[in-house]
């Protein structure tokens, strides 16, 4: 069986088309995260690991009530009790959140005082699933992690494609993936969705595989740019984008299967995570061919334009 | 050709055999049960699998700073008036520097003598400054010898939540000290559930302590602040408490207390739970031998004043001197059965240097966990499932390839968890999941590429190895930049996420082998047993 094979599509002539799409997605994006600022003080709303506060996962006996719950916690005296339902409602399970504890000793009040009201207010018995307590300092702490490793690891990849390629083949590589998270977090904006800690691991492994794909197209035209100088850059770029197109169909689709399996029987609490390698996968495999390899033949034309060298380095001489 | 081939499949079967030993050990029998017994032995599940309490705690050390030059003032005090020099008061300015000690009112005629004293006896530890025509002088800890303190701080409050848990019999507990603040401690405990009373034991910041008695009981803190002239001296405190025998009431009041304790938390060396003749519950105390002589020096000179027990900052008990005590006594207070319990187990396993603050803390019910690693585990199936099937599918024959690269891939990958005793999270049963999505990428380059070739009229043993060779290097590049990413996510994540990251790299590293080596003596072994001119399946 062969799919993709002998394609010749003119995905250069497409590139406004791509531009358009990108830019759509990402205003999007940066729009609905202004709007999460103007809100709640940050971009996207952030998971109890950032935030800060406390998060009980509560499963009830019978269908649980959310007005009941709410009753019962104010009954206790516990104020500004967030209640959600979690897990779909099949599953009888809530999720009950305090706002974050600016006084660090008495942190750990709030998850007693809320078993303590359903126990005595309540009477639906439950078992306590999960209970994530986080303080203020170890929320900021994280947020600032998160930001570094993000930033490391586009730093690295840059870096290291510099070294393995040329300076501009790493700047395409990174601008693309920024594309990738800032698409991916602006979705997650877009849907309200919570960002957790592991919803930044799987940014970060989209960063990584999001520049896989960039690489395999990157050293397809590496090397057609070595057999064959004369061909002009834009056919060129074509011809490698065409070689690879099945491979990279083909790992994305397969990637995309085995993270769609994770989503849908994963459960609740990888939701987040496998959601943004769902949606990162597919822009991370668009990126590569939609925004990497036309950055690299707009830098050659606006080179040329200005008068400086005119071909693309053909990169230095694969070493591995 | 033929034996060298022998040799690689040998290596290859021993690699398998040696990977799946660290998966299951030597398993006591071969039904599924047993099997999976020995490999949740020796593969470890993170807190979200089994259950269990992941607690972040902050050692106060400024605490421990804050005592250490609480003595100190009262050792100044004493050399002072033993030298015979004056002065009209030593304390510490500033709450918030509790390394600060501040000497005022010495006479100027003895300025150079105070200097001198201060100088042989403390310039080993603290800045010795001042001694100007004020007659001040300003003693700070050094902050080396600050930093060294609160270092042993943090130390010895592991040593005691160690003692602690272990008291718990909880198996396999983590305590450490946790890397992003140097105050801070992990403790892990898994298979813990219901906190409330591992806290309380853990904590119990409860630092015991006995200090002398100023005055009180008073109201509030307004009649306390009157009995001593509206200002409290700095070398004294005011602390609430119920005194409930000695007032015969519960109602909160307010004790005046000495600043500097008689008796501090490490002094205690043993203590067990008991009741008094009165079937009052009690704690019945010794005190190691040096802090008994001191007990016994300030007991005999005081005989008639009172002494207050202070446990978690409140008055618990105000017992008057009658005679002096050594080394052994009994507290009796208002205490519940618990407390009595706790107390004593804290005692027993030595104060905390320092109290406690909970930054953070994850619970993960036993039943999560199981409900997880079922979720995980049909997640993982299903994609190794689909994957493997469309190999099959798209590539014939040279799917069989693929797919026995992808199992032994995951073997090793499991194995090497085993070996390296790294833990295995829910993230990470996703990290597996994804090695397998991007493990596949090799093969598919590899098999795009032989397929390739061969439509350049190639003949089969010549494609494959071109396919193999012209792969690689793109193999080798988005292999490291994947673990460039995974290895940051290493360094910057905490317990979960560093799971993920594990697995991913493991699972990456071992996929070079297996797509690019193990693949390839596969085609080879085919190749061999073909007739020339025949083609691959692929």
């Amino acid at each position: 069986m062969e799919l993709f094979h002998g394609v010749n599509v003119d995905w250069l002539g497409k590139k406004w088309y791509f531009l358009g799409f990108s830019l759509i997605f990402s205003i999007a994006g940066i729009v609905s995260m202004g709007m999460h600022w103007a809100k709640i003080g940050s971009p996207v709303p952030l998971g109890v690991d950032f935030r800060g506060g406390t998060q009980i996962q509560v499963q009830f006996q019978q269908t649980p009530d959310a007005n009941l719950i709410r009753q019962a916690t104010e009954a206790a005296g516990v104020r500004d009790a967030k209640i959600q339902t979690y897990g779909g409602g099949g599953t009888n399970e809530m999720l009950i959140s305090l706002p974050e504890q600016t006084n660090e000793a008495a942190l750990d009040a709030g998850r007693t005082q809320i078993e303590n009201a359903l126990r005595t207010h309540y009477n639906n018995p439950f078992t306590v699933r999960n209970v994530q307590v986080v303080g203020p300092t170890v929320g900021h702490q994280l947020e600032r992690q998160a930001g570094l490793a993000t930033l490391y690891s586009l730093l690295g990849m840059l870096i290291y494609l510099w070294f393995r390629f040329q300076l501009i083949y790493g700047v395409a590589a990174v601008v693309a993936v920024f594309h990738d998270t800032l698409i991916t977090v602006g979705i997650f904006a877009l849907l309200d969705k919570e960002i957790s800690l592991t919803v930044i691991a799987a940014i970060l492994t989209l960063v990584g595989y999001s520049m896989n794909d960039t690489i395999v197209v990157f050293d397809r035209i590496r090397e057609n740019l070595r057999l064959s100088r004369r061909e002009p850059l834009p056919d060129l770029v074509n011809r490698s984008i065409n070689q690879t197109l099945s491979r990279t169909v083909l790992t994305s689709g397969l990637t995309f299967l085995t993270v769609l399996s994770l989503y849908i029987f994963g459960g609740q609490v990888l939701n987040g995570f496998s959601f943004a390698l769902v949606v990162g996968i597919l822009i991370g495999t668009y990126s590569s061919i939609a925004v990497a390899a036309p950055m690299l033949v707009a830098w050659q034309e606006w080179r040329s334009g200005s008068g400086k060298g005119v071909a693309l380095p053909a990169a230095k001489r694969s070493k591995a | 050709m033929k034996k060298n081939l022998n040799s690689k499949i040998a290596a290859i079967v021993a690699v398998l055999v040696i990977f799946v030993y660290g998966i299951f050990g030597v398993p006591s029998g071969l039904s599924g049960k047993a099997l999976l017994e020995s490999m949740t032995r020796h593969i470890h599940l993170g807190l979200d699998l089994r259950g269990g309490a992941h607690l972040i705690l902050q050692v106060v050390v400024s605490e421990a700073v804050s005592a250490e030059t609480d003595n100190t003032v009262a050792r100044i005090q004493q050399d002072l008036k033993a030298a015979n020099l004056t002065f009209s008061q030593i304390y510490k300015p500033d709450p918030a520097k509790p390394e600060v000690i501040r000497i005022e009112g010495t006479s100027p005629a003895q300025a150079s003598a105070v200097r001198s004293l201060l100088d042989n006896k403390y310039s080993g530890e603290y800045d010795v400054t001042g001694g100007g025509g004020d007659g001040s002088f300003v003693v700070t800890m050094k902050p080396l010898v600050e930093t060294a303190l609160e270092e042993k701080t943090v130390q010895q409050a592991i040593e005691t939540i160690r003692d602690r848990v272990d008291t718990l019999g909880v198996s396999e507990p983590v305590i450490q000290e946790y890397g992003l603040g140097k105050d801070e401690i992990l403790v892990e405990l898994p298979g813990i559930s219901d906190l409330d009373r591992v806290k309380a034991i853990i904590q119990s910041t409860a630092r015991l302590e006995i200090h002398a008695v100023v005055g009180g009981p008073y109201q509030d803190e307004q009649a306390a602040l009157g009995s001593v002239g509206g200002t409290l001296p700095p070398d004294e405190e005011l602390v609430h408490g119920s005194g409930a025998l000695a007032t015969g009431s519960d109602a909160d009041s307010v004790y005046v207390l000495q600043r500097v304790s008689i008796v501090a938390g490490s002094d205690f060396r043993s203590a067990d739970p008991g009741t008094d003749q009165n079937g009052l519950r009690n704690v019945r105390f010794t005190l190691t031998n040096e802090a008994g002589d001191k007990f016994y020096d300030y007991t005999s000179a005081n005989v008639g004043h009172s002494m207050a027990v202070v446990l978690g900052g409140r008055v618990k008990e105000v017992a008057n001197i009658k005679s002096a005590i050594r080394d052994s006594g009994e507290i009796t207070g208002s205490f519940s059965a618990d407390e009595v319990e706790i107390l004593s187990k804290m005692l027993r396993t030595g104060a905390l240097p320092a109290s406690l603050n909970y930054l953070e803390d994850r619970t993960v019910g036993a039943s999560l966990g199981a409900d997880s690693i079922k979720e995980g585990v049909t997640a993982a199936v299903v994609g190794v499932l689909v994957v493997m099937a469309f190999m099959l599918v798209y590539y014939k024959s040279s799917g069989i390839n693929a797919d026995l690269a992808l199992l032994l891939n995951l073997v090793i990958l499991l194995g090497f968890m085993g070996f390296s005793g790294a833990t295995l999270t829910l993230p990470g049963i996703a990290g597996v999941i994804l090695t397998i999505g991007m493990g596949v990428d090799s093969n598919v380059l590899i098999f795009e590429r032989i397929r390739e070739e061969i439509r350049a009229g190639k003949a089969a043993s010549a494609a494959v190895d071109q396919g193999f060779a012209h792969a690689w290097t793109t193999i080798f590049d988005t292999h490291v930049t994947t673990i460039v990413s995974a290895g940051i996510l290493f360094l910057f994540g905490t317990g979960p996420v560093k799971g993920f990251a594990v697995t991913l790299t493991f699972g990456l590293a071992a996929n070079l082998f297996t797509a690019v080596y193990v693949s390839r003596v596969i085609f080879e072994a085919h190749l061999n047993r073909m007739k020339p001119g025949q083609m691959v399946s692929i």
